[in-house]
């Protein structure tokens, strides 16, 4: 479909060209249009954003404090900042940590996002509509606000989660504390996050198993494939690409979450043996006021998140050139 | 056999009601936790339903310490900085949708790449730069660094808007000897009006959910935005009152889930449509 509207669209640029020969002036004119258009935005990205990047390398190899902020000088260390950073135990606990976090998130959202997509296509149309109207209401609900949800329903005297695991018979939940070891802290964060994160991925993933064609599943059925192979031979590989974004994007996020980790364990938990990446770049840098040594995290963190962003944006830039 | 297959699809649909109970119990249990009385939510058994509803913590929440304050600067900064990229991007939405020119991948890279970032990355440097032009504390330096997220935001997404309109019909007018400017008002404004007013609801959304930048750039509490507020809402009080900070969270989710519901639709597959249709 792209395909035929973008040769109609060159064959009438084609047209246009032949048909109408513009003194040089005005072609000059005319090809200058996009950059008058682009402009505006571009001046404002690189001010707004270029100046603070600028910024942000010349902070890292200063020392800047509070001292240093009210004096608008900071004093150069060179590499000082990175090296102290470099040998800190805690960057390295924290960079696994983030690491084994995101692994941990990502997966849960994918499989669990697969398997309620699979399920959306299953179930009949009253469930269905039910059930996506369900994901758009919680897709819509604000981070903040699903945290300060989360705190009421998990705390320890009469959170609405430990009457149910004890009600189920679970075991003996009354007055179980989820924030009290590490270990349930990040798992009650994944579980804010994942439950966050599935509405996007199981919509668009629904959306993608519209494309996988029904006289090719029936066949298969009808050849007598199982329906596991029949997921793992047809309709996966023709889900491949938008899976491959989707973890892609769900990597970006989860590596750099701050806001339901910071807010949901709370301020007074906080501490090494906890951080995520964002959170241990918000308690070094901007909590103890030690501003070049957060901005050489920043970049350190800024470099993993590039690098981690290569495939996604590669495969943007090649939709978009396309489709253009 | 039929009956067999009757059975499996009852048990797929009862799995299917479920998974919505189970996605969905959060947001009860907030909004009706907001219309409970306190004997009920200090309970040790929950009602699943408000035995008798209350506007009570309603009312307090909104009688708290400057909650209409932070709900004001909440929309102006939301205003500000929407009807700012909405205006800009438009335009460089155009140049990438319509014209071929040298630099336009870079262009694309930039604007596909920036929104990746992890917002916690740049706060440092903000900060700094904010402090330094004593715009930390202002609503005004919070407008500027939501711009560098909203903008290429809207960019991306106007342009997937412009793509969906055919070139031909503006073709058609310049050949019937309407200027480039007469086409952009009579044909491709019209045409884009539903996709400028998603991608605003939706900038309109992220900007008024952020709360990171918010969060160190504004000190003050006269001078916060409305997320920030919430999430200082328990302070540091021992006895937490939850049904004031249910109908609290209720109230700065509810003009947000309504935009949500009116533009999911059209903005949904923004992010990944040309995987979907690759």
């Amino acid at each position: 479909m792209s395909d035929g509207s973008q040769t109609a669209a060159a064959a009438g640029t084609l047209l246009a060209t032949s048909r109408r020969r513009r003194p040089s002036l005005a072609r000059a004119a005319r090809a200058g249009v996009p950059y008058a258009l682009i402009a505006p935005v571009a001046a404002v990205i690189g001010a707004v954003l270029g100046y603070p990047v600028y910024w942000l390398v010349r902070l890292s190899t200063e020392q800047y404090g509070l001292f240093e902020l009210i004096q608008h000088k900071g004093i150069p260390v060179g590499l000082r900042n990175f090296r102290s950073v470099l040998h800190d135990q805690v960057f390295w606990h924290t960079l696994l940590r983030t690491v084994v976090f995101t692994a941990v998130n990502v997966a849960l959202t994918m499989v669990l996002g697969m398997a309620i997509a699979l399920l959306l296509a299953r179930v009949r149309t009253p469930v269905r509509v039910l059930l996506s109207s369900g994901l758009v209401l919680v897709w819509s609900m604000p981070v903040v606000v699903a945290v300060q949800v989360w705190y009421w329903m998990t705390n320890f005297e009469n959170g609405v989660l430990n009457y149910a695991l004890t009600k189920l018979h679970v075991g003996n939940y009354m007055q179980h504390d989820w924030y009290a070891s590490t270990t349930s802290q990040l798992a009650m964060v994944t579980s804010l996050i994942v439950w966050g994160a599935l509405p996007f991925v199981v919509i668009t993933l629904y959306a993608g198993l519209a494309q996988v064609p029904g006289d090719l599943l029936e066949a298969a059925e009808v050849d007598g494939a199982r329906s596991w192979m029949i997921f793992r031979d047809i309709t996966l590989p023709i889900l491949r690409p938008i899976i491959l974004i989707l973890t892609s994007l769900s990597i970006i996020w989860d590596f750099g979450v701050f806001t339901q980790p910071y807010l949901l364990i709370g301020q007074s938990r906080i501490g090494p043996a906890n951080y995520l990446m964002s959170v241990y770049l918000f308690e070094e840098g901007y909590f103890k006021s030690d501003f070049g040594r957060g901005a050489a995290i920043s970049i350190l963190m800024l470099a993993i998140v590039a690098v981690l962003s290569v495939v996604y944006v590669r495969r943007m830039v090649r939709i978009g050139e396309a489709t253009a | 056999m039929r009956r067999r297959r009757a059975r499996r699809q009852l048990a797929w649909d009862a799995v299917g009601v479920a998974v919505f109970a189970v996605m969905v119990f959060p947001v009860f249990w907030m909004v009706t936790t907001a219309f409970k009385s306190n004997d009920e939510i200090v309970s040790l058994t929950p009602s699943w339903l408000p035995l008798h509803p209350t506007l009570q913590h309603f009312r307090d929440a909104m009688h708290r310490p400057y909650f209409w304050t932070d709900v004001k600067n909440s929309l102006v900064v939301v205003l500000a900085s929407v009807s700012i990229s909405i205006v800009l991007a438009f335009l460089a939405a155009v140049a990438l949708a319509r014209y071929r020119f040298g630099g336009r991948k870079a262009v694309v890279v930039l604007i596909i790449g920036i929104q990746m970032l992890p917002q916690a990355g740049l706060v440092i440097p903000l900060y700094v730069v904010l402090a330094r032009y004593h715009e930390s504390n202002a609503l005004t330096g919070l407008v500027i660094t939501y711009l560098t997220f909203v903008l290429p935001f809207c960019v991306w997404t106007l342009r997937g808007f412009l793509i969906g309109i055919p070139r031909e019909l503006e073709e058609a007018a310049m050949v019937d000897g309407s200027t480039r400017l007469g086409v952009f008002l009579k044909i491709l404004l019209p045409l884009m009006a539903p996709g400028l007013v998603a991608t605003s609801v939706f900038a309109f959304i992220t900007t008024w959910n952020e709360y990171i930048f918010a969060r160190i750039l504004l000190n003050d509490q006269s001078k916060q935005t409305i997320t920030v507020w919430l999430s200082y809402f328990l302070g540091s009080s021992r006895h937490t009152d939850y049904g004031a900070l249910m109908a609290a969270s209720t109230l700065t989710a509810i003009p947000v889930v309504v935009f949500f519901l009116l533009v999911q639709r059209r903005i949904a597959f923004g992010l990944t449509a040309g995987a979907v249709r690759g």
